[in-house]
This record gives C-alpha cells, structure tokens and sequence, in this order.
C-alpha cells in the first residue's frame, strides 16, 4: 500500500507542474477533468454519503454561475465575492428544495423528481426573463482582467479548477471521519433506526443539502468565467445534472475520492466521445452511452470503480508486505 | 386531455422515471405507424400498448430483476439510466424536431350540449376512463391482479403464500408500460412532441399525483384537473411559457401546508 500511497502523492504534487509540460488540449482536458471531480465532489456529500439522490444540482450550478455573472456585468461586484454570492444563492435554494422534500419525507422517485423540477423551474424563469438575455443566453464580453475572474491563459483556469477539486475532496475528507460524516452516511444506511437513535436526520440532511448546493453554486461562477455564455438549456438542463452525478456514481458514490477517481476515468472519455460524435452529427449519442453506462455501473459495480481499485490495491501489497 | 392523461399516471403512480420516456416512444410508434402504414392512431394504440407491454416486461426482466434486492437508490439510478437510453435513442433516431400525428378525427369538433369539443379529445378522454376502469377491474377482479396488490402491499408474505413475485412484478411493469404506450398513442394527436418531452411528461405527472395526493383515485383526477386548469390560466394571464411555473407553485404551497395532498388521507 506504501508504494501506491507514494504513487498518489507524486501525482498530487506533479499535477501542478503539467501545464508547463503539456500541449494546451491536454491543459484543457484537466480543467475539465479537475472541475467535473469538484462538481463530483460537492454531489457526493448529499447524493453519496446521504444517500439523497439529487438529479437537478444543474440548478445550483445555474443560480451560481447567473449570480456572480450578472453581479459581474451588470454592478462591477468581483466574481471572487461573486462566487460567494452565487454559493450563498444555491445554498438557498438547496434549503427550499431541502426543506420540501425532507420536512415531509419525500423518498426515493418522489424526491428525485422533486429535485428535477425544480431545476426545470429554473431553467424555464431563467428562459422567460430578459434582464438575463432570455432564451437566448447571457454572455459575458471578455476584457482578460484577472480580477474580474477572466484569464488569457488558460493554465490559470487549471490551478483554479484543481484548486477547487483538492479544496472540495480536503473537505469532504475531513468531514467524512468526524460526526457530520459519519451521521451522513448512518441516515444513508437506515434513516429510522438513526432517527431512533436520536438523531436529527432532518437537520443533518438539511446541512448536507446546504453544504453541496454552496459548493455546487461555487462552481457555477468557474463555468459562467470559463465558458463566457450561459443558455438556460445547458445550464440548467437535464444533461448537466447527469454529467455531474454520473462521476461519482462510476468512481464510488460516498467515498472521498470516488468522484475525483471517476472524473479521471470519464471526462477524458466523454470529451472524446463527444467530439467524435458531434462530427458524426450524432447528438445525444454520448448521453445514450451515460445511460448504458450507468446501468451497467449498477448491474455490476453497484460501490464504483474507488473501493473496487482499494481492494486490489490492497490484495496486491499483502504478499509484499 | 391532461385530465385523462393524469388519470392514468395517477393510478399507476409514478414508478418509475422512464415512464414518460416509455410513453413518447409510445406516441413516435404511432407517428411511425400512421405515416408508414396510414393507421390511425385512434386504432394503433392497442398495437402501441402491446408493443410496450413487451418492452416494459422486458426492462423489468433483463435490468430491474437483477437488482430487486439491492437499495433503493440502485433501482433508481438504474432507471436514470434507462431513461437516458430512451430519450436519447429517440433522439438519435428521430431527431430534435417536434413531431405531430395526423388523424382525420383530431381536426373535426363536436357541439356537446352548450360546449365545443374536439372529437379527439373527447376520444382520448373517453379512452382514458375505459382504460382506468379496465385497469381497477383487472386489478381488483382477477388472480393475477390481486397477486400484483398483494406483491405490492406486502413483498415478503406474498412470497410466502406461493405468489410467483417475479413473474408478478413483470406483469405489472408491462401493464404499466402498456397504459403509457397506449396514452401516448392517444395523445400524439393533440400536442406535437419531441424527445424531451419525456421528461416534461414525468415532471407534469409528478406534480399532479403529489398535488392530488398519493395513492388517491380521486386526488390523481382533482390533481389532474387542478393542475391543467391552474396552467391554462397561467398561460392565458401570464406568458404560455411560463405555465409549468404556476404548476410548480401549486406544488410548493401544497407540500408546505398540505404535504398530504389534497386528497391523501396520510402524510406519504
């Protein structure tokens, strides 16, 4: 175990150095794969450690990336205070979606849908508002001015993202072992002998809720200054909730570092497979394979990829040791 | 129509998140089968019904079986995942323009005492409450509905008195595959439909069995109602685009001061 231990630090502390080794695809493939593990990551501790399948977190990243981006355009406010105000927004908005759902014991489908709607609801305020450019989107012009959070070098984009990713598995990593964490993962297993236990698991769910949406909201302004251009399709949209719940779920959903496993093992294929359908003028191809995929991850490897890789990691050092 | 409509999803309840994926491809089979081979849906939605009565037994044989034992979460992850494949393959397939059914019945109207109605409309209401009722009957009348309800009710004791609960629960995913394909059917006629429609349709059905109240005859047909109205109103005084909006007011307000539903006789 030492030396895949060892192995893993490397890495860590390599990853900082890539950029200025690697091509500017490769730079922008790891922002990917580094923003995607920190959306990952914000999911996991509602969707993986309390087991509260959420399907519409594209809302929070909406409400964030809107917040901070018409904070931005329109008063001048910084996204780097924006962000918070964004996080702040999301977290509200996690509390409504919390609150109606948990008070009243929504479980399972009912709670998914519930989730799903709303982030239809926000797509469609979004759409039919048009101080926030409508239907048609809002952009942002793009003066280069890091204060503003706008970059010209993309390697900036990468320490931030990873920045964000190593933030968020810290967390959630500290949280995990202490009582938060371990409460979480208790209402996940078996909410009633919890609640028989004395736990509040409504408070407890409510704060996990909180916790994910601020992250997730957080993220929303990396996209609106990464990307410049917000439609409430794609923002909003059914598919963007996907990509972030598909990595964790692949990875190993309640684990600390199964998002971040599973967004080194998807993003690079979803890009690919993206682009090579998108060419092939297949749209929707790649969201067909999600689903096979997401099927076949609960046929045959219902813990995700993390733990799976753990074991073998761990029968591999046995005999060595 | 959405009354009809809700009936149907209100009785079955929402099981299941492909549901709404199931009945779009429900009604591109009637499309493909009106323009193809000239059958009117108002006939073909038996053949939609049959067919998806297949494709339901068959997701719940290949996919859902394996993991019946599994948590909860897994069932619903795995349905996520059939839901994308659907709506995704139907786009792939038939492409993101809206679709619409040509029937010679959807355009002729009828005086009905003081009112006017369209003569599809009529037919799919008339449709809906047959098949609701042919539904309560296979459900309360005969063997294998009964060993559904009890499958349902009760997994284990079922188990116990001899129910073959595999083969029951296929049956019920089929039938309600079924009722989705054939309301499907029924309705490409009157609203033009797309791939993510789908979705509109679980969110839609959502909204109104939670309104209505669970596992309420009555509360799916006055959430239905409610529903459909509340959104003709808010798309008569606000903006048509907004009229989902007003639905999920509706909703807010009822799981804040009446979590039950209206129509629910316990908290779900």
């Amino acid at each position: 175990m030492r030396w895949a231990a060892g192995a893993a630090v490397a890495l860590l502390l390599a990853l900082p150095a890539f950029p200025s080794v690697f091509g500017s695809y490769a730079v922008t493939l790891f922002t990917l794969i580094f923003f995607y593990g920190f959306l990952g990551q914000s999911w996991n501790v509602v969707g993986g450690y309390a087991g509260q399948l959420s399907a519409g977190h594209a809302a929070f990243l909406g409400v964030g990336a809107y917040t901070a981006a018409v904070l931005s355009v329109e008063l001048g406010v910084t996204p780097w205070i924006g962000m918070f105000a964004g996080g702040g927004l999301a977290a509200a908005l996690g509390a409504l979606v919390g609150y109606l759902g948990f008070r009243f014991g929504l479980r399972g489908f009912y709670f998914v849908l519930l989730t799903v709607a709303l982030a239809e609801m926000c797509r469609i305020v979004a759409a039919n508002t048009d101080a926030v450019g409508g239907a048609l989107g809002y952009y942002i012009t793009f003066t280069g001015n890091p204060r503003q959070f706008q970059f010209q070098d993309p390697r900036a984009y990468y320490y931030i993202a990873l920045g964000l990713m190593l933030a968020a598995t810290a967390l959630v990593g500290w949280l995990a072992p202490r009582r938060f964490g371990v409460y979480l993962t208790a209402i996940r297993e078996d909410e009633r002998a919890c609640e028989a236990a004395g736990v509040d698991t409504f408070r407890y769910k409510m704060l996990a809720m909180l916790l994910s949406a601020f992250l997730t909201g957080i993220g929303g302004t990396f996209y609106a200054f990464y990307l410049f251009s917000l439609q409430p399709n794609t923002v909003f949209g059914v598919p963007l909730s996907v990509e972030i719940i598909i990595r964790p779920i692949v990875g190993g959903a309640g684990t600390v570092l199964g998002p971040v496993v599973g967004s080194f093992i998807l993003s690079p294929l979803a890009e690919l497979s993206r682009h090579y359908f998108a060419q092939g003028g297949w749209h929707g191809a790649h969201l067909v394979a999600y689903g096979v995929l997401l099927i076949a991850v609960v046929l045959f490897l219902p813990d995700g990829a993390w733990p799976r890789l753990q074991r073998a990691l761990h029968r591999r050092a046995r005999p060595a040791a | 129509m959405a009354v009809g409509l809700s009936l149907i999803f209100g009785v079955m309840r929402v099981v299941n998140f492909a549901h709404g994926d199931l009945m779009v491809w429900g009604m591109y089979l009637a499309w493909v089968l009106a323009t193809r081979g000239g059958v009117d849906p108002y006939a073909s939605f038996i053949v939609c019904a049959a067919v998806l009565f297949v494709v339901g037994v068959a997701i719940q044989r290949g996919l859902v079986q394996r993991i019946v034992d599994a948590p909860h979460e897994m069932q619903i992850l795995l349905m996520l995942g059939v839901a994308l494949v659907l709506e995704n393959t139907a786009l792939l397939v038939f492409g993101p323009e809206p679709h619409r059914v040509r029937s010679s019945l959807a355009q002729s109207t009828v005086w009905l005492g003081p009112l006017f109605v369209d003569v599809a409309r009529l037919i799919t209401f008339g449709v809906a409450v047959a098949l609701t009722a042919l539904l309560s009957l296979f459900l309360f009348r005969t063997d294998i509905g009964r060993s559904i309800r009890a499958a349902a009710d009760n997994t284990y004791g079922a188990l116990v008195i001899g129910t073959d609960v595999r083969r029951v629960y296929a049956v019920a995913f089929g039938v309600g595959a079924a009722c989705v394909g054939a309301a499907g059917a029924l309705v490409a006629p009157l609203v033009p439909f797309q791939p993510p429609t789908g979705l509109q349709l679980s969110v839609a059905s959502f909204n109104i069995v939670i309104i209505g109240g669970m596992g309420s005859l009555v509360g799916a047909f006055a959430g239905g109602l409610l529903v459909s109205v509340a959104e003709s109103l808010g798309a008569v005084f606000l903006k048509p685009s907004l009229k989902e909006l007003v639905s999920f007011s509706l909703l807010v307000l009822i799981l804040l001061f009446r979590p039950a539903g209206i129509f629910g006789r316990r908290a779900p």
